[in-house]
């Protein structure tokens, strides 16, 4: 599904990140670890076309990110809450990502319907804007909305972050669900090693830009993982 | 401690998004703002001279009319001054004493372009006085009692900024004195003349204002420290949210789904709201113009661009920009850039639109007034529509939409470049209407404006991809312009 060729990205000859090759097949979860300025953000902002890369491509479902756009109608992603529109209230921003995913109401009030135990009650019909929402309702806005549309790539930079525990939980659950459907390629990145370990397939680990580690979930992986980032 | 916030100051003026960003642009508002310092440094030393063969007594005419002056300048002020807002958060748990973080903040403000703007026209007129001998401490006096005043304004500015709508009132009595005054009604300026007069009368008055400028200044400090908390000045305002449907706008598919955002962009943000107001004052542009035989005939064509452009050039101007707090999310949804930038233009050839119409009380001055508003509508849609657009693939300034703003909030609706800019955008029908009064007639200049508006239309979808061409390739620089934060 993602093919990533020769990828680097420096910034004034700092090389930020620097993946020779790396495959992602159809309907993996995939989870990427590492410490901070690893560089997590900096590949998943590349996969979305929003930094260009220095040398390399990525190629999304047969298409090269950097140069067509097409991309676009398959992928779903949240990184940050850049990604939210603040005047919005949570209700008209599902509509109107829905609308740009040619999706009519009634399919986006189905999928919140769904996702309702996930809101906990604190996100629709409380006549807030998005922008006065706090730092973990606006997370748990913005990764149901990249689930708008039916998406075969969905890409979460640091999800568990900033989110309550009965939250995250709530959250591997759906992450799980994702995961077993063999059409969805699900792209996670966390600092945190168990909650990656569990709802991943496949884990690589990133250190200053380079894949230090590439490995399929199993039960000795967390140990593996956590003795390669203790010091 | 004050050199450590000079120190942070500068650093974030240095390192701002704009300030790297654009050198010609750079120039030209260089360009500009001399060339408006000259008008003003002209206007201070001619004053004296004009009014002399007037025979009028400069001073006292000067005094009667400085009422105005400063009322003016208070509605700018609450208009435009931005507050500049040191960064002040992180300050608070710092070993920063809370005075010295305020008077930093107030310091801050004394400097500001709408302060020392005034100095353009109170230095040289004052120098003037002096070599035409007047009274060499009386000047300095009153000098010093003027410039007091617009530091007061300066101050009343700061604390009435947190009241909205409040520049509607001073708008109001500022017309509402001038229109009593022009029929002969009520007169403010024989209550008030004399008192400015004074100021270089009696020597010891310039100390009232000059006290009410101290003690509006404690009071301001004052305030302010006592509102230094993260829950009373440096608080958030809440809005009750609605949710609206604007099913309406539904029937026109993605230009409706972008055309709906934008209108609640407008209604629930201060700065865009502030558009709309602009726009309006916009329309009455052309009262300064039409009927007034003072002014050269090929200036109403100019007007004539303004009354219907309010919108094209306060919303316009900015378009990426309003977006730029979730660019990247527009960048990664599914949305055809022509599609995005159809929805801004056809906002913006609306608002022309509607302006248009409302400006039909021109007729009062005649179908030929109205017609010349009408052409620059033409040309609006058909020209300026997209030069606005265009230009905004350049414009990298984020707009902080979401700041609500606190007590030192800075919610000020745009700013002075982004006036400026605006001016070679009226250039160009302002020469072509200048050729056909030149070659021919009035008919003759404004056909000819309205063939380039008509041209551009035509042209339009040729345009619109050269725009997008543009976007597309600034889109990296944008986003990490956009990423900055003010």
């Amino acid at each position: 599904m993602i093919k990533v060729n020769q990828l680097s990205k420096k910034y004034n000859g700092n090389t930020v990140l620097n993946i020779n090759n790396l495959e992602i097949p159809k309907g993996q979860s995939f989870g990427l670890v590492g410490n901070n300025g690893a560089g997590k953000t900096t590949f998943f902002s590349l996969l979305l076309d929003l930094i260009q890369p220095s040398t390399g491509n990525i190629i999304s479902n047969n298409i090269q990110v950097n140069t067509n756009e097409n991309w676009k109608s398959f992928t779903g992603s949240f990184l940050d809450e850049s990604f939210l529109i603040g005047y919005l209230t949570p209700e008209e921003y599902f509509y109107f990502i829905g609308d740009l995913r040619h999706q009519n109401k009634a399919d986006v009030d189905a999928l919140l319907e769904q996702h309702e135990e996930f809101f906990n009650g604190e996100i629709l019909k409380n006549k807030k804007y998005l922008r006065d929402l706090s730092k973990g309702n606006q997370k748990k806005v913005g990764i149901i909305a990249t689930l708008i549309g039916n998406p075969e790539v969905i890409i979460l930079d640091e999800p568990f972050a900033n989110l309550d525990p009965t939250t995250v939980s709530r959250l591997k659950k759906i992450i799980k669900e994702l995961a077993e459907n063999p059409n969805i390629t699900v792209l996670v990145s966390s600092h945190d090693l168990q909650h990656t370990v569990e709802v991943c397939d496949r884990i690589v680990a990133l250190n200053r830009g380079e894949i230090v580690k590439d490995i399929q979930t199993s039960k000795e992986t967390l140990q593996e993982l956590e003795s390669f980032f203790a010091v | 401690m004050i050199k450590k916030f000079i120190y942070l100051e500068w650093k974030a003026f240095t390192r701002s998004a704009s300030f790297g960003a654009n050198l010609a642009m750079k120039i030209l508002i260089g360009f500009l703002m001399v060339y408006f310092s000259i008008i003003f440094i002209g206007m201070g030393i001619g004053a004296f001279y004009i009014l002399k063969k007037m025979n009028l007594e400069p001073l006292i005419t000067v005094n009667k009319f400085l009422i105005y002056y400063f009322l003016f300048d208070l509605v700018v002020r609450l208009l435009m001054q931005a507050i500049p807002v040191l960064n002040i958060k992180p300050l608070l748990v710092l070993p920063f004493k809370k005075p010295t973080i305020v008077h930093f903040s107030l310091g801050k403000t004394a400097i500001s372009f709408f302060n020392w703007a005034h100095a353009l026209f109170f230095v040289p007129f004052s120098v003037v006085l002096i070599i035409e001998g007047y009274d060499v401490l009386g000047i300095l006096f009153w000098f010093i009692a003027a410039f007091s005043v617009v530091y007061i304004n300066n101050f009343l500015n700061i604390i009435l900024s947190n009241i909205d709508k409040l520049f509607v009132v001073f708008i109001a009595i500022t017309l509402g004195l001038g229109a009593a005054q022009y029929y002969k009604f009520f007169d403010i300026t024989s209550f008030t003349g004399p008192v400015f007069q004074l100021f270089y009368d009696a020597k010891g008055l310039f100390l009232i204002p000059v006290l009410l400028l101290i003690g509006l200044y404690i009071f301001t400090f004052k305030y302010f420290k006592n509102n230094l908390f993260l829950d009373a000045g440096l608080s958030k305002k809440e809005d009750i949210a609605t949710t609206e449907n604007l099913v309406w706008l539904n029937q026109f598919g993605t230009l409706g789904t972008f055309l709906k955002n934008d209108i609640k962009l407008i209604k629930r943000n201060k700065r865009s709201k502030t558009t709309i107001f602009m726009s309006i004052l916009f329309l009455f542009y052309g009262l300064i113009f039409f009927g007034n035989s003072h002014q050269p005939e090929v200036m109403y064509i100019f007007a004539g661009i303004f009354v219907s452009g309010g919108f094209l050039f306060v919303f316009g101007q900015f378009v990426p920009s309003w977006d730029s707090s979730y660019y990247q999310l527009m960048m990664t949804q599914n949305i055809p850039y022509r599609g995005y930038i159809t929805s801004k233009w056809w906002l913006v050839v609306i608002a022309t639109f509607v302006s248009t119409i409302l400006a039909s009380f021109y007729l009062f001055y005649g179908w030929e007034v109205y017609l010349t508003i009408v052409v620059g509508a033409i040309y609006n849609i058909g020209v300026n529509s997209h030069l606005v657009l265009l230009g905004g693939a350049f414009t990298k300034t984020p707009i902080d939409l979401s700041n609500a703003g606190g007590a030192f909030g800075d919610k000020k609706a745009f700013n002075i470049n982004a006036m400026l800019l605006t001016l070679p955008k009226l250039l160009l029908p302002l020469g072509l209407y200048g050729l056909g009064l030149y070659l021919g007639n009035k008919a003759l200049g404004l056909s000819f404006v309205a063939g380039a508006g008509i041209l551009g239309f035509i042209f339009r979808n040729k345009v619109f991809s050269l725009i997008e061409k543009r976007y597309k390739i600034e889109k990296y620089s944008t986003i990490s312009a956009y990423k900055q934060k003010n």
